[in-house]
Formats: C-alpha cells, structure tokens, sequence
C-alpha cells in the first residue's frame, strides 16, 4: 500500500508469478495468500442465474484479470463483491474479515475500492474537488464540524497536497480548475482512478478501465495499473480487451453464463477448451455445410449434449 | 392612479416578513435541491408543521425558545419520517413522497376533529394567544413608528420587531449555507447531488448524509412557517401546495446552489408580484376584475417558473459555467 513495499515493476510481477506457479488451472482454485475468498454466491434476475460462483480465490498483490462474453456476470459479480447489489445466496470474505451482505461504503471503508464502466467523474465539481472527496476520514465532513473550519483547515490542505500528487502523476495537473464535465473520457477515466486512490485502498476493483480510451492513453493506463501492483496494492478488473489482459494480468478468470469456467496464467488461458467454448461455442470448428451433420447418430449425439447442457444450468 | 402607493406598498414588499419567510423556506430547499440535489416538492408540509408546532405550543404557555424547539422538532421528526423509506430509492420517488405527505400533515391540520388543538378549519389567530410570547419578548415601546413613507406597529402582529427577527433569521441562515458550502461536508452533499453512487464508491454513508440535508432544510421551512403566520393567522390552506410551488420559483428565480439566491428570489417575486397586482387594481380595466387581477398575476408567477426553467435554469446569481455541462 505505501512506498515501503515497492519494489521495481519487473520484480513485483515475478514475485507474483512465482506465487501462482503452483496453483492448479481449474475454476475456483485456491490460492496461496488470497485477498478474497468467496462460496456459493449466487444472484437471479428473474429466471436468469446472473451470478452462479461456487468457489473464487482471489490472490493478494496480484492483478487478477476476469474475463467472459457480454452477460457472462462480470459485472454483477463486481457490484456484489463491492456492495452494490446484495446476493441471494453466498459468502465471502475480504482479508480474513467476513463481508457479505454489507453496503458499499462499509466496503470502501475497509480499503476495497470500485470505478465504474460508465465514468462517473462529478461533472460539475472540479477536478480538485473530486480528488479531495475521495479522502476518507475527513473531520470536515460532519454537519457540525464542517461549521467551525478551524478544525478541519490542516486536515485540508494536507488532502490537497496528496490530491496534487496523484493529479501530476496522472497527467491531470493542468485541468485542476476545470470541471470534471469538460474532460474527455479517457481522462475521466484517470479521474475515476486517481480519486480511487485517494481513499488509500488496498484493493481496486476496476470495471472496463479501457472502454472508449484511445489508444495514447490505452499505454498510460496500463502503465498505472502495472503501477498499482507495484506498490502492493491487488487489483481486480473486468476488460474485453485481450491484448490489455495478456499484457498485464498475473491471473485471469473466465466466466460464463454466471459461472466461472476457468482460470490460469494470461499466456495459457486462451487455450483453455472451456475458454474456447464460452466465446465460441463448442462446435465453432464444424463445417455447417458437412452433410455428415445430417447423419442419425450425430444428430442424437448432439441433441444429448445440449440436453446434458440444459441439465447443468 | 396613485403611483406613489402602488410604490411604496412594492417596495414594502422587499422588506415585508412574508418574504422573509419565503427566503427561509427557500434556504432550506436550496440545501435539498441546490447542495444535495433531493427533489422535494413538499416544503410547505415542513413550513405547515413549524408555524403549528410553534403556535400550539406557545397557547400551551410554552416559553418562546420552547416553541421555537417545538418547531425545530416536528420538522426533524417529519424529515426523518419521509427520509426512511424514500432516500434509498431514487430521487423521483421522494418528489412523490413529499408532495404526498405535505398534503397529509395540511388535511389533518385541517380536520374539524382536531378543531381543540389546531382550530381546524379556521386555523389558529390572534385571539388564541399564539403571538403573546413573542411578542412579550419585543425590546421597543408601545405604538408605531414610520420610517420613510412605511409604518409599522413596533411590537405588534406586522410589526418591525418581526421583520428584525425574520430578517435576522435570514441572515443566519445565509451563513450558515456560506460555511457549508465551502466546507468538505458541502462538498460531500454536492458529490451526491453529481452522482450518488461514485460517492458511495469512496466509502461515504450517503444515506445519512442525506437524510441531514433533508432534516436540516426542513428546518429551515419550519422556522419559516412561525415568521410566515405571524403577521397574520395559522390557516393551513395558506401552506399548500401552492405555496410549495411559490417557494421552487424563488429558489429557481435567484438561483440555486448559491448563497443568496433565494434572499433574491423572494425579494424579486413578491415585490413584483405586489406591483403586478396593485397597477392592474389601479388601472380599473372594465375586463378585469380585482379578484381576477390576482389570479392574473399567479398566472404570471407560473409562467415566470416555466420561462426560467427554459431560459435561465441557473437562475440571476447562478454559475453559467456549472450548468453548461450537460450532465444528462
């Protein structure tokens, strides 16, 4: 979390990689040192199963990837794991510490800190004042207090101080004043992140960090993420990109239809069958034109794996 | 036409406790609207339950502070009623809400089967003794005084007293939003007013943080309610919904989420308001009526709202620059 631990990128990245040398490559295994244990969750909308985890380890200090198809439950799982929706069933725990069921800002309060897939920069507040908000433990922020500034001046300027560190570092400096409305998104983007930083979290969950980023910033992005990992911070996030996901991830999750059907190191997963199938479908390699496929017996053969498919969900 | 009374009665309108009151109520509003982005259309509810709370507590024989309390906690209560199942839903629903829940506290005021504590139907007057503490508390002599062309009782009902303390009202609650919007916890409510759920993400309660604005704006309409009764009588048909809608035109005329808008608001309706209906009185249209010239100057108020929601959303004192962005 503080700049005790970092070490160079390089050797942080290795140090993970060493860690999760051994963890066997099968959905919902365990992990040497994990940050987030989860059992069972479950969340319906309707009749569909939107989230169907039974067992997810997330390593500590690492950047777990969590990939899937659109509607897979990515983003579900997040706002579960986060406290932005509350679960049908389940339990998990953050940091040995019991956490299902509480709200969002109890989450953030224990250092598990979230951005969202639609920006949500304060459009109308600058971009100063949304860093200084995220700052936790604010004696300023109480109705009372909050009239007597004498109290929470210092308290101010020190916020402010850090603020503009993480701006500089961000490459937000010069938009300071500006509104947060007027930036575009790739830098509402940094915003989102630089204010997450302000709560001084130990793990950020990042939900699509690089829809609608252009490519320069694509680089800077990803530069700042790597960065997060260095400094020990654990990182978790959702990303379609799979040329982003290779080249940072120490571990990546796929789910599907609710569940999660692999994991492994970014190098390996693709070729995971279970991974081919979620994007592609079992039988992406079939010739439609085979008249082979009219045959009696492979006909039936197919009908019991789609029987044995809707048997499982 | 006699120009110098239609004046004069205008300009006594900047100044007049009524106005006061609706620059009260329209404080409170402004820390729902302006600060916290809460849409409540049930001020008046909170300006009602003030002006009866005090009233029938100082016919109780209640000291003034007591009373003053008395208001201060019915709208405390009332706040915390309508905020409990209302600001974890989205803002929509608190409009429905309040709208809903003003009417109700304004029809059971009004019931005949409360006729001994609230006078029912024809409200509390002078007559109840509602005014004595108050006025007991006034530090000038007996009888009038004119300064320039106005003249007021010192002590009594209209008097300078009220307006001294209504207006002094005015001022503390103008600062007090001075200090809490330069404040963190200002910025918080201005964070929710943005965008609810970023503020939830860095680890704020913004469902307490909510529910201070609503209680602390209410507040503000319930003072408001003891100095807008004052010159007259507590009728609760007088705090209706109209009077809900009276109150978003100030906030929306001066401009919201700044310091002075409503004080300006207020001032600019009401003297305005009086001079539309004193000249169209004056006039002697053969067409109009003097009943009808009021309800053609509410006319006017009402298009005034829509013309300024169209126009000028941020109001005269409002920061163009901050309502640019669209935020939709």
């Amino acid at each position: 979390m503080s700049a005790e631990t970092s070490r160079p990128p390089g050797d942080a990245r290795a140090a993970v990689a060493r860690a999760l040398a051994d963890v066997p490559r099968e959905p919902g295994s365990a992990k040497p040192d994990p940050i987030i244990v989860a059992d069972k969750v479950s969340r319906t909308f309707g009749g569909i199963n939107a989230v169907e985890v039974e067992h997810l380890e997330v390593q500590r200090g690492a950047i777990t990837a969590l990939i899937g198809p659109n509607g897979a439950g990515k983003t579900t799982l997040f706002n579960l794991l986060t406290g932005f929706d509350r679960a049908d069933t389940g339990t998990w725990s953050f940091e040995d510490r019991s956490v299902s069921g509480k709200s969002a800002a109890y989450m953030a309060s224990l250092g598990m800190v979230r951005t969202f897939q639609l920006t949500k920069a304060l459009s109308r507040m600058t971009v100063i004042d949304n860093m200084r908000l995220g700052a936790t433990g604010q004696k300023g922020e109480n109705v009372f207090t909050s009239l007597l500034p004498w109290l929470w001046r210092r308290q101010e300027e020190e916020l402010t101080v850090r603020a503009d560190e993480l701006l500089a570092r961000f490459k937000l400096d010069t938009k300071r004043q500006d509104f947060a409305g007027s930036l575009s998104g790739g830098q509402r983007k940094l915003l989102e992140m630089a204010r997450a930083l302000m709560t001084r979290p130990t793990m950020v969950m990042l939900d699509e960090p690089m829809a609608g980023v252009n490519p320069a910033l694509t680089q800077s992005l990803l530069g700042h993420i790597q960065g997060l990992r260095d400094e020990g911070m654990t990182v978790l996030f959702v990303e379609h990109d799979m040329h982003m996901v290779r080249h940072i991830s120490d571990w990546v999750v796929v789910m599907s239809e609710g569940r999660i059907v692999a994991e492994g190191p970014p190098t390996t997963i693709m070729q995971d069958q279970a991974v081919v199938d979620a994007y592609l479908g079992a039988h992406h390699d079939t010739d439609l034109g085979d008249d082979a496929l009219l045959e009696e017996d492979v006909v039936e053969q197919y009908e019991a794996e789609a029987e044995a498919e809707e048997a499982t969900q | 036409m006699d120009w110098i009374r239609i004046l004069t009665n205008a300009a006594g309108e900047i100044f007049a406790p009524a106005t006061a009151a609706y620059a009260l109520a329209a404080i409170g509003l402004n820390i729902h609207f302006g600060m916290t982005g809460l849409l409540n259309f049930g001020q008046a509810g909170f300006v009602l339950l003030g002006a009866y709370s005090y009233g029938i507590s100082a016919i109780a024989g209640w000291p003034f502070w007591a009373s003053i309390l008395a208001a201060i906690g019915s709208a405390l209560v009332f706040g915390v009623l309508l905020g409990i199942p209302t600001l974890k839903l989205r803002g929509d629903y608190l409009s429905i809400v309040t709208i809903a829940a003003a009417e109700i506290v304004r029809l059971v005021s009004r019931t005949t089967s409360l006729t001994w504590l609230t006078g029912g139907n024809s409200g509390l007057t002078k007559g109840d003794g509602y005014k004595d503490s108050f006025e007991a508390l006034c530090p000038f002599p007996q009888g009038t005084t004119a300064i320039g062309p106005w003249e007021y009782d010192n002590c009594l009902s209209s008097s300078w007293w009220l307006r001294v303390c209504a207006w002094s009202a005015v001022a503390i609650g103008c600062f007090l939003v001075w200090l809490w919007m330069r404040s963190p916890w200002g910025r918080v409510l201005k964070g929710i007013r943005e965008d609810e759920d970023a503020v939830r993400a860095l680890g704020k309660n913004v469902y307490s943080y909510k529910m201070q604005a609503l209680v602390l704006g209410g507040i503000g309409g319930a003072i408001a309610g003891i100095f807008y009764t004052m010159p007259s009588s507590i009728q609760a048909d007088a705090m209706g919904r109209t009077m809900t809608f009276n109150i978003w035109t100030v906030l929306l005329l001066g401009g919201a989420a700044t310091v002075f808008g409503p004080v300006l608001g207020s001032v600019l309706l009401w003297t305005v308001f009086m001079l539309v209906k004193s000249v169209l009185r004056d006039m002697d249209l053969g067409f109009i009526t003097p009943t009808q010239s009021e309800s053609f100057s509410w006319m006017l108020v009402g298009m005034t709202l829509m013309l300024l929601v169209i126009f000028r959303p941020q109001g005269i004192l409002g920061d163009k620059k901050e309502l640019a962005i669209d935020v939709r």
